[in-house]
């Protein structure tokens, strides 16, 4: 069908593929444990190692999107794509710091949930529920992306079936990636993602170091690679003298993502499964791994360029298809041996089920413990609570797989910016109301409404294209990443308000108690 | 070791982890092509050994301040 389709990357990449999923089959034995509470199912008994928490955590961030969509930005933007580097050189001290703490109250409580811990804070059902509600839109577009990913992985691969679903084109290799996923979640829960997560970066690791040693080598070495770029497009373009300039917008944008990334529910999730404060501090140490790993992979756009793949015929197709998305599964294509793509595709494509899978979860369990048993039901068993969580979960996956098959791969990446932008609203709520016991849930619930509409319409007045919404004061330019002004007007709004709300005691009493 | 003056005194430690969110923010800091090392311009060079910088004192603060004190 493709020029691309290999018949020894297809079967080795399907050898890999099984392999991994029947070992997150046999996850349930392992730790082995009443899987029938959700505390158990969801957080593995918060029974994690420094080790496997590294694991879960690399495996929960660094996602098939990252590994596709990354590259393909620097492939584009240049330089400016680099900002998930300073991203995660700032996130680890912030985990170091912080979420140690979040992790003692939430395993002292028994929290599964950010709005768990919000709704013990304040004890106000509305802001937790918003919290909550928050959580699970900014999850779904983000799982949906992992679907995107593995559909580039599947076009590169030259595996390309589909069948007919009420006029839409649903893929099928993506069907049955999608089923398998669905099966060990719902069979293992957490400890499934946990166990591929030690496979997968064997993998990962392998393919990266392959990439960044064989690749430059073939083109002539890292100068040639970065002399392939278009100077201006290296470095950023200097500040105009009445504008804060590219370079301001480069820096929220990483301050952004690493204030929102562990507050994804996701991120969280794998977080609370930690076995102790010690293990996350630990963890925060050795997470620049990682993030090590991730500059090398945004390089891959550089030397996707350098190696020309947008004009070789072989991968027309594609690129009509994904645009630069492509960029990387040509450039696997067109560098490595045919079997050697199959294990990097292999390693993308488990990329994807190990955040998915988490995902899923985790906006399984805010459904089911700050949704249902908060409203629908609230004298429900431990038993009951975990089979509904069980049930959302394979719901969520579904929604994800419906919403790529019959909506355009635009709107979900559009949505995927606002969930971004959404997810850094819940900030004062979850974090700064863990040391600053006098702020008010209603200011909190205020500054929330104010920072989601605020980035709301940032977004859209650019059209949802662009996460950067360039403010003015007078005639000065300050280009900032609407999560961040929003999050700095919420901040604003919850403090001065707590403030005003003290004034009038009894105002104050009647809400927190 | 655990009286509370040496404590207080090396809770000063944790200060260390500004350190490389300032060097990763700050992008006038390394907003340069040049000079390159081994073949990589300044800009990600710079990034690149900031990484293992950032690890390296979260490390420091870790060792200094909580080793051992939550087991």
């Amino acid at each position: 069908m493709s020029a691309t389709a290999d018949s020894v990357s297809v079967v080795v990449f399907l050898a890999l593929f099984a392999l991994v999923s029947s070992l997150g089959f046999c996850a349930t034995r392992w730790k082995k444990a009443d899987l029938s509470r959700l505390d158990e199912w969801a957080l593995g008994g918060r029974r994690f190692g420094p080790m496997l928490t590294w694991l879960l955590l690399g495996g929960d961030l660094y996602t098939a999107y990252t590994f596709i969509a990354l590259p393909a930005l620097m492939y584009s933007a240049g330089g400016a794509g680099f900002f998930a580097v300073p991203y995660s050189i700032v996130v680890f001290p912030i985990v170091f710091a912080v979420f140690p703490k979040v992790w003692t109250v939430c395993s002292q409580h028994g929290y599964l949930t950010a709005a768990d811990l919000v709704a013990g804070l304040f004890r106000n059902r509305v802001l937790a529920l918003m919290i909550a509600l928050t959580g699970i839109v900014a999850t779904m577009p983000y799982l949906s992306l992992q679907l995107v990913g593995l559909e580039a992985i599947f076009a590169g691969l030259g595996l390309h079936a589909s069948i007919n679903v009420l006029g839409h084109q649903m893929e099928l290799p993506l069907l049955v990636a999608f089923l398998v996923m669905a099966g060990f979640t719902y069979h293992g829960g957490i400890r499934a993602p946990a166990v591929i997560a030690i496979v997968k970066d064997v993998l990962v690791y392998t393919t990266l170091i392959a990439a960044v040693v064989i690749i430059p080598a073939k083109l002539g070495g890292y100068g040639a690679v970065f002399d392939a770029v278009p100077a201006e497009k290296l470095t950023l373009p200097p500040a105009p003298p009445d504008s804060l300039g590219p370079q301001f917008a480069y820096a929220t944008l990483a301050l952004g993502g690493a204030l929102g990334l562990f507050l994804y529910p996701h991120a969280l999730t794998g977080l609370l499964a930690a076995s102790g404060r010690d293990a996350i501090r630990r963890n925060a140490v050795f997470m620049p791994i990682y993030a090590f790993a991730l500059a090398l992979l945004l390089l891959l756009g550089f030397m996707a360029l350098a190696a020309g793949v947008k004009d070789m015929p072989a991968f027309a197709d594609g690129f009509a298809r994904f645009g630069n998305l492509y960029a990387v599964p040509a450039l696997f294509n067109h560098m490595f041996p045919p079997w050697f793509v199959g294990v990097a595709f292999a390693a993308i494509a488990i990329g994807a089920l190990v955040p998915g899978a988490i995902m899923s979860i985790a906006a399984a369990n805010l459904f089911t413990r700050n949704v249902y048993r908060a409203y629908l039901r609230p004298n429900c068993s431990h038993t009951h609570e975990t089979r509904v969580a069980k049930l959302v979960s394979l719901l969520v996956k579904a929604g994800a797989l419906g919403f790529v098959t019959f909506f355009p791969e635009t709107s979900v990446v559009q949505l995927q910016l606002i969930g971004g932008i959404w997810i850094c609203q819940t900030l004062p709520a979850v974090l700064l109301g863990l040391y600053f016991k006098w702020l008010n849930p209603v200011a909190l619930l205020a500054g929330w409404a104010m920072g989601v509409g605020a980035g709301t319409a940032m977004a859209a007045a650019t059209g949802f294209k662009d996460s950067v919404y360039t403010l003015r004061i007078f005639d000065f330019e300050i280009p900032c990443y609407s999560a961040v002004s929003a999050l700095a007007l919420n901040v604003l709004v919850s403090m001065t308000l707590s403030l005003v709300l003290r004034e009038s005691p009894h105002e104050q009493r009647e809400a927190a108690t | 070791m655990r009286d509370t003056q040496s404590r207080s005194l090396r809770r000063w430690v944790n200060a260390l982890l500004l350190v490389p969110c300032l060097a990763a923010l700050y992008v006038p800091l390394y907003n340069f092509d040049e000079p390159r090392v081994l073949g990589i311009p300044f800009f990600y060079a710079w990034q690149l050994v900031w990484i293992w910088l950032g690890a390296g004192l979260t490390w420091v603060v870790y060792v200094v301040d909580w080793k051992g004190r939550d087991r």
